[in-house]
């Protein structure tokens, strides 16, 4: 596609609306250009999603494995040897595969299922539908987001492959384990792919966060101002903010880790003894530097992950309680805060690294301000249900379950955020159900929240119903089983990342409650193959959309025809007359955003 | 697919993305150059001179800009031949400006300073990752400069929407800016 030809199709797209012409534009697509090469948000978004989805099978699945040792650690499985090869001798996984399993989880869930998959997913198919805009502000960077994940995707599922396995080092890749190939198997070719497939992928958000941050602010439609936008609209702004300023300091982490691996310079490195290889002459370096550089990124992706989910939970339950949003400018406010705060916290996630005591207690009061927003936002999401007609879909249970995790794994935060305490508690099970269930599950809910909300402007047709009360119901009593024990497993000091702990004095007495976790693991797993079954077949054989507004939403991309085609409107696009909460106002269940304030109409 | 009414003030949506790239940059190198403040601060420092050819490659980049400047004046007065000329000039103070990095690196070691290997010292290092991170991105302009040269040559296509060569101006004097930064981080910090 030249740039001339872009130019010529958005010319005819203005003259047309310019003259109010409303007849429909019929794109001559190929297959290449609609499925595979498409500049089509929409498509893109579906992209997204798919290979989010593939990801989050694998990640889960490796989790069952790794649960699998955890829970029995004395049992051989040999058909674990058929499938694994040499990495389950004798049907018992080695430990070398355990933390390359560990590893993969971690980076597969956080990077590819939940940044790109979550955010990815809903900015590109949310973002110009919600704000009234024909696409992105340049479809074609939005198409090449989409193929740097999916060559990273490529790439980080080859290092499954490579003889001596994918990275065991930890999703945190800390040097010296990430820079020194002879540290350990995984080290070697493993780490050279996981961080090339990083690269990739922080290229591809960076992509992917410019053109989120410039539609949302100068592709709006008429009408359309910033206090009118839907929170999810808010909170994906905020997440590509986030995105663009803190990815490039990973990258510049990154770039310092290349160097130090295979040019031999010692950023990282110093005075390190590896066995059967001996002392190393790096000098001077600091391993604590990437930590520095990581977690300034790091933390910032916790919201990159949670704040999308926030935005779409904010708008799902608003619609389904048929209430408006409570609390509308302090849900952005909070929003706000939180995407500041995130930047100034990092360092509380090295609060054992001999950090100097004073500088941590400056970062347990930043990290415990967080609490604030945190709890405006819990509060407004319970005012908005309080007394609300409820309609309880699926989307709306896994917005609500959102809503339940997000207390649960926030409260926990309160006591990790302390120093102090987490001295006792750093590197434990105690931290392992905190991120999990705060970060990891309740996200995750907003993510299915999203998908069974928006599946009929997806795809024209309904999740079925029945399937997704029985995901909901086995997700969430799964989630808080397997993580609620944790919990106690962490307060009695059981450290993450170990490969076996019958053989432990201390921790023995943890078999059971482990093997107890692992079986509701692997129950919750078969619910996600239920829910990848309604969500496959319905694409072909769901009920159909008769009308464009199944929820009675007031949206924008409920003004779009069933099936929407590139450009979203067929006609002009329409003008914004309200907010997007108007539920229940002056008698009338909802009145969209397209229409006009009437005289009639109460203050809003 | 983009569409913007014409009338509208707002800034161009390419041009805004383009600033909050630029401010994504910037992030990046806020991380190296306080990495850099960290690590200089916990000792085993080696100082060294910056190579001299430095203050001539910071003289290139600073005329590119003024060249490129005159540029766009030719491109709004339609003297397209100038104009190619200075677009011309521009290109090749920018490829001039990435040889005297490169002959600044080889100074370096000629004196025997490291910048990679297991005897490098991490303050001629990230001399080296810095500055080379930076030249990258003057390669990227160089690219930017080689499409609207193409464009201005092209005798097919009478283009004359100032949008490319507006982007390309702004980044490049933004990657000017930057290594202007750099230069005096690298002599008042390093």
């Amino acid at each position: 596609m030249s740039h001339e030809v872009e130019t010529h199709a958005a010319g005819v797209v203005t003259t047309h609306e310019e003259h109010g012409h409303h007849e429909h534009h019929e794109h001559h697509d190929t297959f290449i250009t609609k499925y595979v090469f498409s500049q089509d948000h929409k498509m893109i978004a579906k992209q997204f999603l798919i290979t989010g989805m593939f990801w989050a099978v694998l990640g889960g699945l490796m989790s069952v494995l790794f649960r699998l040792q955890l829970g029995y650690p004395d049992s051989t499985f040999p058909w674990l040897e058929t499938i694994l090869g040499k990495w389950a001798k004798g049907g018992h996984i080695t430990p070398e595969a355990y933390y390359a399993l560990v590893t993969t989880h971690g980076t597969v869930l956080v990077f590819f299922v939940l940044t790109a998959g979550l955010s990815g997913t809903f900015a590109n198919f949310l973002i110009p539908l919600q704000v009234g805009a024909r696409d992105m502000a340049s479809p074609f960077l939005n198409m090449l987001s989409y193929w740097f994940f999916f060559i990273a995707s490529i790439v980080m599922l080859s290092s499954l492959f490579v003889e001596t396995g994918p990275f065991s080092g930890g999703w945190t890749a800390y040097p010296p384990l990430s820079a020194l190939g002879d540290a350990s198997p995984g080290s070697k070719t493993g780490m050279d792919l996981w961080i090339i497939s990083m690269a990739l992928f922080v290229v591809s958000s960076l992509l992917g966060g410019l053109n989120y941050i410039a539609t949302i602010l100068n592709m709006r439609t008429k009408g359309m101002s910033m206090t009118r936008l839907p929170l999810t609209i808010w909170a994906l702004f905020f997440t590509a903010v986030l995105g663009v300023l803190s990815f490039p300091v990973l990258l510049s982490g990154f770039i310092l880790l290349i160097f130090d691996r295979n040019f031999g310079t010692s950023f990282y490195l110093s005075d390190i003894f590896v066995n059967g290889v001996g002392a190393l002459p790096n000098e001077g370096g600091s391993a604590i530097l990437f930590q520095h550089l990581f977690w300034f990124l790091g933390h910032p992706e916790v919201y990159i992950i949670l704040l999308p989910a926030m935005g779409m939970v904010s708008e799902i339950l608003s619609v389904n309680s048929r209430k408006p949003i409570f609390g509308y400018i302090a849900m952005i406010g909070s929003l706000f805060a939180i995407a500041i705060l995130a930047f100034l916290v990092w360092a509380h996630h090295m609060f054992v690294t001999g950090l100097n005591p004073l500088l941590g207690s400056i970062f347990v009061l930043l990290t415990l301000l967080i609490a604030v927003p945190s709890a405006i936002k819990v509060f407004n999401w319970i005012t908005t249900l309080w007394r609300g007609n409820i309609r309880f879909t699926p989307g709306m249970l896994f917005a609500i379950g959102f809503v339940s995790l997000f207390i649960s794994g926030g409260l926990t935060g309160i006591w990790l955020g302390n120093s102090a305490l987490d001295i006792h508690l750093h590197d434990t099970y105690f931290v392992i159900a905190h991120f999990h269930i705060v970060m990891g599950v309740a996200s995750m809910f907003g993510m299915f929240a999203g998908i069974y909300h928006w599946y009929p402007k997806m795809y024209g047709r309904f999740m079925n119903n029945t399937l997704g009360y029985m995901h909901f119901w086995i997700t969430i009593a799964g989630a808080y089983l397997i993580f609620w024990p944790m919990h106690y497993e962490g307060l009695a000091g059981m450290p993450r990342r170990y490969y076996d702990f019958s053989i432990w004095e201390s921790f023995k007495q943890f078999v059971e409650l482990n093997r107890f976790i692992s079986v509701v693991s692997m129950i919750v797993f078969g619910a996600q193959i239920l829910f990848l079954i309604n969500f496959f077949y319905s694409i072909f054989k769901g009920r159909k959309l008769t009308s464009q507004n199944p929820w009675g939403s007031n949206t924008l991309e409920w003004t779009t025809p069933v099936r929407p085609g590139h450009g979203n409107w067929p006609g002009e696009i329409p003008e914004v007359h309200r907010w997007a909460y108007d539920y229940g106002k002056d008698g009338k269940e909802f009145i969209q955003q397209t229409t006009p304030v009437g005289d009639d109409e109460s203050n809003h | 697919m983009s569409t913007q009414n014409p009338t509208s003030s707002r800034i161009h949506p390419h041009k805004f993305t383009l600033w909050v790239a630029m401010a994504s940059i910037i992030m990046m190198f806020a991380g190296f150059t306080s990495a850099y403040i960290v690590k200089m601060n916990e000792g085993s420092w080696l100082k060294f001179q910056l190579p001299s050819i430095f203050w001539l490659s910071t003289a290139i980049i600073l005329l590119s800009s003024l060249t490129l400047h005159l540029a766009g004046k030719s491109f709004k007065a339609r003297e397209m031949t100038r104009y190619r000329q200075l677009i011309t000039v521009t290109a090749v103070l920018g490829l001039a400006f990435i040889l005297c990095q490169y002959f600044g690196f080889r100074s370096l070691e000629k004196q025997g300073i490291e910048l990679i290997g297991q005897r490098s010292n991490s303050a001629a290092s990230y001399l080296l990752v810095i500055t080379g991170m930076h030249m990258l991105h003057v390669l990227g302009g160089i690219i930017a400069i080689a499409v609207i040269l193409f464009l201005a040559y092209n005798g097919k296509v009478k283009n004359y929407s100032p949008l490319p060569l507006e982007l390309t101006t702004i980044y490049w004097h933004f990657v000017d800016v930057l290594w202007i930064y750099l230069f005096i981080f690298y002599h008042f910090v390093g």
